[in-house]
Parts: structure tokens; C-alpha cells; sequence
């Protein structure tokens, strides 16, 4: 676990892809409690923005309606976190160029591993299909996946 | 009448543009990709195409969720390339097709396809890099685009199957314009990846050499596979893929497949590669 904050119990029935493992379908639930956090990070596309951020980043937080979490969340640049809370990859990974990382830097966050070891995995091919299915092909029990 | 003279699938890996941007394509770990893409190249040049339509998907560059289009369509003079956050890539402008692109637009949603019609739009990787990937870092792009942003982050994207509708549906619109212009459909993004959350850097090799045979022999089954098996099979963003559908959907049932390439990893992706032509 690399991140304190609980995978979000959807607010909505159970859908076929929800056993996937590691992994957030950016479907109407989970955008909703992320709107506020994926458009702030949309902003940091505009160099002014950027600017505003850097000279104080809590400050600039103030203008969008982030939860207490989410806030921290970009805060601590906790990039699983920012998942759980309704952020969307493509979103979050503006405050990672922000930040001058790149996606597998990031990807080796969010996956708990090493960037070195990360970017060797996909030398090697990437991450294998093979075991990472289902939720049931980790050995995790779905209560597990969501806590 | 203006005629489709071929469709490619290609990745559209933000990653391949900055090689590209950086003259990076003799280092030892961009060779073998580029080794790869040269018959494409070479293809392309052959090929004269006057115009490309791209369909490609925006990253949170011109569109945010404040406004989510399924399909959009770019009927401008000129499209900037996007600041994705790092300033934009240093490419040339990309020009439109407005009269093309409007008898598009026109004829598609005649056609029962409810396009969203964009007049001011920025262009990101999505369709920037596939520009790089055929025509390398000319002083100005040889030919003229119509961009097709599809939506494909939001979940649902379209379906597979209406993206290939969609294609078919472009294919009668480009049969009826009065013009005499070679017209090249691309469809981008893909192959297998996942950006995002523990499962970060899934590839799946076999997904995407099936689905590269698949696209050729058997489109239309290909487009029956529903979003879940591409968000579990391929990564939650290989769900991309859904958009060669559309490059395939204009050209004919039967295709003759010119060259194909594959290649792990360009960044965190599964990179392909396919020129088609009808057969
Ligand atoms: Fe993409």
C-alpha cells in the first residue's frame, strides 16, 4: 500500500469491470468525485497558472473546491492517492510534468516499485497480463481490492 | 471525386514525439521503433496524400470534463499545437480542411452520427505525434487534416462498433466530395497500456497481435468486443484502440495489408503499427 487513503466504495451498482485489479474506470462515479481535483490539474496547462502555483501552492488550492483528502493529496503528490479520490491519469499527470517527472516515475509510484526497476519491467516487456486478470488472480479478496 | 487511398493504425506515444523533437531516433533504445516505422514512411511519401483524417483523442488539452464531445470534428483553417502542460511541442501549425471538414460534418450527422462541430481547437500528441511518426520534422506538414477527437478517457467511449459505423459513414461522405483529393485516414493511440494505479506498465502482447490480425480479416468481429475486455485485456488505456476502428470502418471489407510493426516498449506502451490499402 503506498498510499493511506481506501480505494472509494463506487456509489453505484456493481459493474464487470470493477475486479479489476489496480485500476480506475473513470466512469461517471468516480468523475464526480474528482471534478473539482482533474480541473485544477487541467489548469496547470496555462503557463500563468503554473506560475501562480509554484509562487504558492496551497493558496492557488483555494480557488478549486477539493475535499480535505484531495488537497492533501496534491500536496504530498500522493499519485495512487489522487486515484482513489476521483483523479483521472491524465489529469494528475499534469501536476507530475508540473513537477518534471515522467509517467514511468510515476507509474513506479503508483505501482509501489522503484523507477529504475519500473522502466526495467517494460524493457523486459512490461507488466505481464498473466496474474493480473482479475482481482482473484492476485490472491486478494475483493474486500481486500476496496480497503 | 475525392478518394480514401489508405488507412493507418498507429500509437500516438507522447514519448515518440519527444524522440523525434529531440533527434533522439539513432539512440540504441529508439532504433529498433524507428527500424520499424520506415516502411511507413517510406509508404506515405509514396502515397502523395493531400489530406489525412485523423482520428485521434485529446488528453485533457483542448477539452477538460467541463465539456466531454463523444466525436468532434475540426472544421478550421488552422489548429496550434496544445500546451500539455510544458509548452507547446515545437512542430509546425497543423492546417485544416474547412471545406472538407464542413461537407464531413454535414454529411455525417445527415448520416445520424451527432458530431460536435469545433471551430477553435488545440492539437495535442494524440494527433501531433502520428504527424511525426509518418512525415518525421518537415518545415511544414505535407498535407492537409481533418481532425476527428474522439472521447475516450471519460468512460463510456464510444463502442467499438460505432466507431466502425462511423468510419463507414465517413467513407460515403469522402465518396461524394467533389474534389479530387487523396485522402488517408488514420486511426491513433493504443496499443495495450495502462498509465494508471497498481497495474501501471500491464502490456499485453498477444492482445495486440491479435487484434492487428483481426483488424485486417475479421473487422467487424473485432468491433463487437465490448470496452471491458479492452479495459482488462489491454489496460485501462487501451481502451484507445476503439479508434482504428473508425480508420477501418472507410476503407473496403477486404484490405491489403502493406506493413505492420510491433514493438515493446515505447515508454509504458505497446507500440503498433499498420498500413493498410484496399485490396
Ligand atoms: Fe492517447
Amino acid at each position: 500500500m503506498t498510499t493511506k487513503y481506501p480505494r472509494a466504495t463506487p456509489d453505484r451498482a456493481p459493474r464487470d469491470y470493477d475486479d479489476i485489479p489496480g485500476t480506475y474506470v473513470m466512469d461517471g462515479d468516480h468523475s464526480r468525485r474528482g471534478y473539482a481535483l482533474n480541473m485544477f490539474c487541467m489548469s496547470l496547462n496555462q503557463e500563468a497558472n503554473r506560475d501562480a502555483f509554484r509562487a504558492d501552492e496551497s493558496g492557488y488550492l483555494d480557488a478549486y473546491a477539493l475535499t480535505d483528502d484531495q488537497r492533501d493529496a496534491v500536496l504530498q503528490r500522493d499519485w495512487l492517492g489522487l486515484l482513489r479520490l476521483g483523479g483521472n491519469i491524465y489529469y494528475t499527470f499534469k501536476l507530475a510534468i508540473f513537477d518534471g517527472l515522467s509517467m514511468q516515475q510515476v507509474g513506479a509510484s503508483m505501482s509501489g516499485i522503484e523507477a529504475a526497476e519500473f522502466q526495467q519491467m517494460m524493457i523486459d516487456g512490461g507488466r505481464p497480463i498473466e496474474g493480473n486478470r482479475t482481482t482473484a488472480d492476485l490472491g486478494a479478496t475483493p474486500a481486500e481490492e476496496q480497503h | 471525386m475525392a478518394q480514401i487511398i489508405g488507412g493507418i493504425g498507429t500509437s500516438h506515444v507522447p514519448a515518440v514525439g519527444a524522440a523525434i523533437d529531440h533527434n533522439k531516433q539513432n539512440e540504441p533504445y529508439w532504433v529498433p521503433y524507428f527500424e520499424k516505422i520506415a516502411p511507413v514512411r517510406a509508404w506515405v511519401r509514396a502515397a502523395k496524400p493531400d489530406v489525412c483524417i485523423i482520428a485521434y483523442n485529446d488528453h485533457a488539452s483542448a477539452f477538460s470534463l467541463a465539456v466531454i464531445p463523444t466525436f468532434a470534428i475540426g472544421v478550421a483553417a488552422t489548429f496550434p499545437p496544445a500546451d500539455e502542460g510544458y509548452g507547446p511541442r515545437q512542430v509546425p501549425e497543423v492546417a485544416g480542411h474547412p471545406r472538407l471538414a464542413w461537407h464531413l460534418a454535414e454529411s455525417l450527422i445527415l448520416d445520424e452520427f451527432d458530431m460536435t462541430i469545433v471551430n477553435e481547437m488545440a492539437v495535442d500528441h494524440g494527433l501531433t505525434v502520428p504527424l511525426s511518426v509518418m512525415f518525421d520534422q518537415p518545415e511544414e506538414w505535407p498535407c492537409k487534416v481533418v481532425p476527428l477527437c474522439v472521447n475516450v478517457i471519460q468512460y463510456p467511449a464510444p463502442t467499438g462498433d460505432r466507431c466502425y459505423q462511423l468510419g463507414k459513414a465517413i467513407r460515403r461522405a469522402v465518396d461524394e466530395f467533389p474534389g479530387d483529393e487523396r485522402v488517408l485516414i488514420l486511426g491513433t493511440g493504443g496499443m495495450s497500456h495502462q498509465l494508471q494505479g497498481e497495474r501501471a506498465g500491464l502490456v499485453n502482447a498477444d492482445f495486440d497481435l491479435a487484434f492487428l490480425d483481426r483488424i485486417v480479416t475479421d473487422p467487424a468481429g473485432q468491433a463487437a468486443v465490448p470496452h471491458t475486455d479492452y479495459l482488462r485485456e489491454a489496460g485501462s488505456e487501451g481502451i484507445e484502440l476503439v479508434m482504428w476502428m473508425i480508420m477501418r470502418g472507410a476503407l473496403d471489407e477486404q484490405v491489403r495489408e502493406v506493413h505492420r510493426g510491433h514493438h515493446v516498449p515505447t515508454s509504458n506502451t505497446s507500440n503498433g503499427v499498420i498500413v493498410l490499402e484496399n485490396a
